[in-house]
């Protein structure tokens, strides 16, 4: 960086420390490294006070880089529009590629990958085969559920999305070769996000022994599906899914698992952990919950089928997802590396530096949603939409050119979840209710354990 | 009303074209929405505003035009 870069970077404010980073608690691997061991342990306490001391516009460090960190409509405005070529999304996150895999690159950019991905498996007429593949997965894992019992979020949730992902993004008959292993493999990896991987992703640190232990094991499992998949031989056209198709093209087991998990990855701990807070703050708001029963009842009395009526609107239980997503977004923070100066609100933003908008952060903005802490459902309902009015700041699926290809998908999946399981079952907490936490020690965050909720079928169910 | 489409953003899901097709029409070689009616009759609000609300990537709006 030149001095004239550093000048103006300086001009941006830097948030304050609260974690020592030569702190002997901190691992010394990173120590040094400015914020990071804070986001390592509190990453939303230090973005909520980046907002609170610097404003819209504010800045910390993470080891070489300087990342600055945007909120508010117009500043958010002016990241989630920048051309790919100005805004990196494939540099800002090294965590990521261990988990993909070393030398698992595509001749394509994120931003094509996601073209790819809407244009293959996630188009509108597909969907409705998809809704009928999620409704028979989510009946698939409640079928052994019996009158009553109990159940973990975090392990029923991430297996279901484990199943319904690969079924809808790689073909029924590789879901068909999936078991529960799958899952928790798949969970390690997740878990494999430490930001210690913007020192060095490779680390000699437990979990990335762990992570690329489990990668491993997932090649091994894709490894013994490609076999059978030999020896069976060629089948008619309408049984082979993607898996086929790659193995027709002679890539390796390591390469497949790798492009299997870079497919599944956005939607599937996202997915998880958003059916995993909907539950809790249903049980949180009991009054909403009997609401969202009370529509469901109606909706489905006429026997409707799950898989038409997940496509379609379903106000109350949407309003309470959408709240759940405001308030829990599934990414609290969304990364870009500058190629080209970035202005924003006056200021320059100098390439080589990481720039940053937080939907967490942004969802919670007091101007845009009054009472912001609040799980109010009402918010969405007309006139005030306030995820419509805010497109800028209501932001826990993105915002701009780069806004979730799949957020239509995740809404119908959560839609037909809720539709089945509320339904047959009621539900209670089988913990205190301010005890479901969330774990944001990694990049990836997930639900911290236990999180267990009681079941009991319904009468007549 | 006035019926806004920022094609910048859009990402071509088409599904506005479900919920009123004689609004939203497609350009398949942009992959981007069009606005076939900017002024539709005020009976097809109800299906604009379903457009608007379930646009996958809040590509679409609703302005109100002034009753001078």
């Amino acid at each position: 960086m030149t001095a004239a870069e550093r000048h103006r970077l300086a001009a941006i404010p830097e948030v304050s420390t609260v974690l020592d980073d030569q702190s002997p608690q901190v691992p010394e691997i990173i120590r040094g490294t400015g914020h990071l061991p804070e986001m390592r342990v509190d990453p939303i306490g230090l973005f909520h006070r980046v907002r609170a001391e610097c404003g819209d516009v504010g800045r910390f460090r993470l080891a070489d880089k300087d990342v600055v960190l945007v909120s508010g409509a117009e500043a958010n405005e002016a990241f989630f529009r920048a051309p790919d070529e100005q805004l990196d999304q494939a540099a800002a996150y090294p965590f990521m590629t261990p988990i993909f895999g070393k030398g698992v690159v595509f001749d394509a950019s994120p931003e094509e990958r996601q073209q790819m991905l809407k244009n293959q498996a996630l188009r509108g007429d597909m969907m409705r085969g998809h809704a009928r593949t999620i409704e028979a997965e989510i009946r698939r894992m409640v079928a052994g559920w019996g009158e009553e019992g109990e159940i973990d979020l975090l392990d029923f949730f991430a297996e279901l999305t484990i199943y319904t992902t690969s079924a809808c993004l790689i073909g029924k008959p590789f879901r068909d070769e999936l078991d529960a292993s799958f899952a928790d493999h798949y969970h390690e990896l997740e878990r494999g996000t430490d930001a210690i991987a913007y020192v060095d992703p490779y680390a000699d640190i437990d979990s990335f022994r762990l992570r690329d232990a489990a990668r491993e094991k997932l090649v091994g499992l894709v490894q013994g599906i490609i076999e059978r998949r030999k020896e069976r031989g060629k089948v008619p056209r309408d049984q082979r899914d993607l898996l086929d198709v790659l193995i027709s093209l002679d890539m390796s087991a390591d390469h497949i698992t790798g492009i299997f998990i870079s497919m599944m990855f956005a939607g599937h701990h996202t997915s998880s952990g958003t059916a995993s807070w909907a539950m809790i703050e249903l049980l949180r708001h009991p009054d909403v919950l009997a609401e969202v029963v009370a529509e469901l009842d109606a909706l489905y009395a006429d026997g409707t089928e799950v898989s038409f009526q997940a496509l379609r609107s379903i106000p109350v239980l949407e309003s309470a997802l959408k709240e759940t997503l405001r308030l829990h977004p599934p990414l609290i923070i969304l990364m870009r590396l500058v190629r080209a100066d970035f202005e924003v609100l006056g200021r320059t933003v100098p390439a080589g530096t990481m720039l940053a908008a937080s939907p967490r952060v942004s969802n919670r903005i007091e101007e845009d949603f009054p009472k912001a802490a609040d799980f109010d459902p009402g918010r969405y309902i007309d006139p005030r939409q306030e995820d419509l009015q805010n497109r800028w700041t209501w932001i826990p699926f993105g915002a701009g050119r780069h806004r979730c290809v799949g957020n239509a998908f995740a809404m119908m999946q959560m839609k037909a979840i809720f539709s089945v399981v509320l339904r047959d079952y009621t539900f209670e907490a089988a913990q205190p209710l301010d005890s479901y936490q969330d774990d944001f020690t990694k990049m990836v965050i997930q639900l911290k354990q236990p999180c267990r909720v009681r079941y009991r079928r319904r009468a007549g169910r | 009303m006035r019926v806004v489409a920022d094609t910048t953003i859009c990402q071509g899901h088409q599904l506005c074209q479900g919920e009123a097709p004689d609004v939203f029409g497609f350009d398949a070689d942009e992959d981007v929405v069009v606005v076939l009616d900017e002024h539709p009759d005020e009976s097809r609000r109800k299906d604009v505003a379903t457009a608007v609300k379930y646009c996958p990537a809040f590509a679409l709006s609703i302005e109100e035009e002034g009753t001078t």
